[in-house]
């Protein structure tokens, strides 16, 4: 006799995926928004993310009900687990993408930018990050999610360079600084949701595979 | 809300062992089509509060009972009331599965036989209903004519609820049904209660807390004879509003 325990497991992880599709599709909005500057559509932003909260409180609550009612183990555990924490995960992921839509709006009302540097490097590789990301907890295929892992350190270097490019602009021409800082803020950002996105393979390893990847845990252990 | 969706309702229940006051002041709405648990340490009058919602406790002696229990519109405890019948739309399933020494076939058709169905086809869809209905008619199917007694313990508790199905009742009492199985016949009643409430109203005292948690959509909880809190299941085992609950469900006394 299937137990109805399963389902509600099932409805929760519906309830991520379609938060995570929310998430998703507001970063890509913020992002869109710049390479654009298209200020209509960086307010979208804004307005999404209220939904992304509400959603984060209900997945919350789901969550509790099923710890406090259904006593899971074992894999339904681990599930369970992962599942609050990639919650968390997205919550902070709808937050950069309000980070960067911010800076959309102020780099719109300054002098206008001749290159976004690193940056459309940048947002190719985060967005596929964080897609790989979602579909791993989709799938739950942890090879998926290992993937995501390995490209975590491109974005750092992207990173890197962004700031040590930004600096040599500002050495040239002052003019640029206000430019400058929301370019360094877009790209923080940027490494920011990538470094999450490594979380949530994380979690998706944990729950599928019942091991513990984060912070070269397995090294420490052996 | 209005009283349609209540299937049994207690107002200041008093139920007396000679002078040991077993339940006081008891008053809780049960919801149609749910299913409410009643948990508390032994002695809280858990089971005394189930065992008056269809009269069960007439059959213990010097028990007197005060105060009203409203099922269908009706005190059950009116002279009027036809006991029978109440316990027949009112049935009871016990900690102990207790099938007939019979075969399992007659263990179901018992009721409907005494209530005078005996149409042969009529008894045949009965106990084939009722099986399905307790998720044994699978595991029997072939083997209608073999004793109840054969059957492993979970099994015979499912043909317990079978023969308490057949009669067609509206309401199902259940007194630890599962406090004599192992883990997986366990599993199985609990799921099989899960999917009994679309048809009937259930109320079941367990001692084990997270079978109250996993099963029910309502809880009481009960002390020293007293409805100490009784609220939908999420929040008893979430945030309960009285600290004694608090302490119950977290293990700290009882």
């Amino acid at each position: 006799m299937e137990r109805h325990f399963q389902h509600e497991l099932e409805s929760l992880k519906t309830m991520l995926i379609k938060m995570g599709s929310v998430v998703e599709e507001n970063v890509s909005h913020s992002l869109q928004a710049l390479l654009d500057q298209n200020e209509p559509l960086a307010h979208t932003v804004f307005a999404d993310e209220e939904r992304i909260n509400a959603m984060e409180l209900e997945i919350d609550n789901a969550i509790i009900d099923l710890l406090a009612l259904q006593q899971p183990v074992a894999s339904d555990l681990r599930f369970i687990v992962a599942t609050q924490k990639i919650n968390n995960d997205l919550e902070r992921i709808g937050d950069h993408a309000v980070n960067i839509a911010e800076s959309d709006l102020n780099l719109l009302k300054v002098k206008p930018i001749e290159s976004l540097l690193e940056l459309p490097k940048m947002i190719v590789t985060t967005k596929f990050m964080l897609r790989q990301a979602l579909d791993s907890f989709i799938l739950l295929d942890p090879k998926m999610a290992q993937s995501v892992l390995e490209n975590d350190d491109q974005v750092d270097t992207l990173n890197r360079d962004m700031v040590s490019e930004v600096i040599e602009l500002l050495k040239a021409d002052r003019q640029n600084i206000e430019c400058g800082l929301e370019l360094i803020r877009i790209s923080r950002n940027l490494e920011r949701i990538a470094d999450i996105s490594t979380n949530i393979a994380e979690e998706v390893i944990f729950h599928t595979q019942a091991r513990v990847v984060k912070h070269h845990a397995e090294e420490h252990h052996s | 809300m209005n009283d349609s969706s209540y299937c049994i309702q207690t107002n200041n229940l008093n139920v007396y062992y000679g002078t040991k006051h077993a339940l006081k002041n008891v008053s809780v709405n049960i919801r149609t089509n749910y299913v409410t648990s009643l948990i508390g340490p032994s002695g809280c009058g858990k089971s005394t509060f189930l065992r008056a919602l269809n009269r069960m406790n007439d059959l213990i002696e010097n028990v007197r009972t005060e105060g009203q229990v409203t099922f269908d519109s009706t005190d059950i405890y009116a002279p009027s009331v036809d006991v029978v019948e109440l316990r027949k739309r009112v049935g009871m399933i016990f900690q102990k599965s207790n099938p007939f020494p019979k075969s399992i076939y007659d263990n179901v058709a018992y009721g409907p036989r005494i209530y005078g169905v005996r149409d042969s086809r009529k008894l045949d869809e009965i106990v084939e209903r009722s099986l399905i209905q307790a998720a044994l008619w699978d595991e029997v199917k072939d083997d209608l004519k073999k004793s109840g007694l054969s059957l492993s313990g979970g099994q015979q508790q499912r043909l317990c609820i079978a023969r308490a199905l057949a009669v067609d009742p509206e309401v199902l009492l259940m007194d630890e049904p599962a406090s004599a199985l192992d883990p997986i016949a366990t599993a199985k009643i609990e799921e099989l209660i899960f999917r009994l409430k679309e048809r009937y109203t259930i109320v079941i005292v367990t001692h084990n807390m997270q079978q109250a948690a996993r099963v029910s959509d309502y809880t009481a909880f009960f002390y020293l004879g007293e409805l100490v809190e009784f609220d939908i299941t999420k929040n008893i085992f979430t945030m309960p509003s009285i600290k004694q609950t608090e302490d119950y469900v977290t293990g700290r006394f009882g």
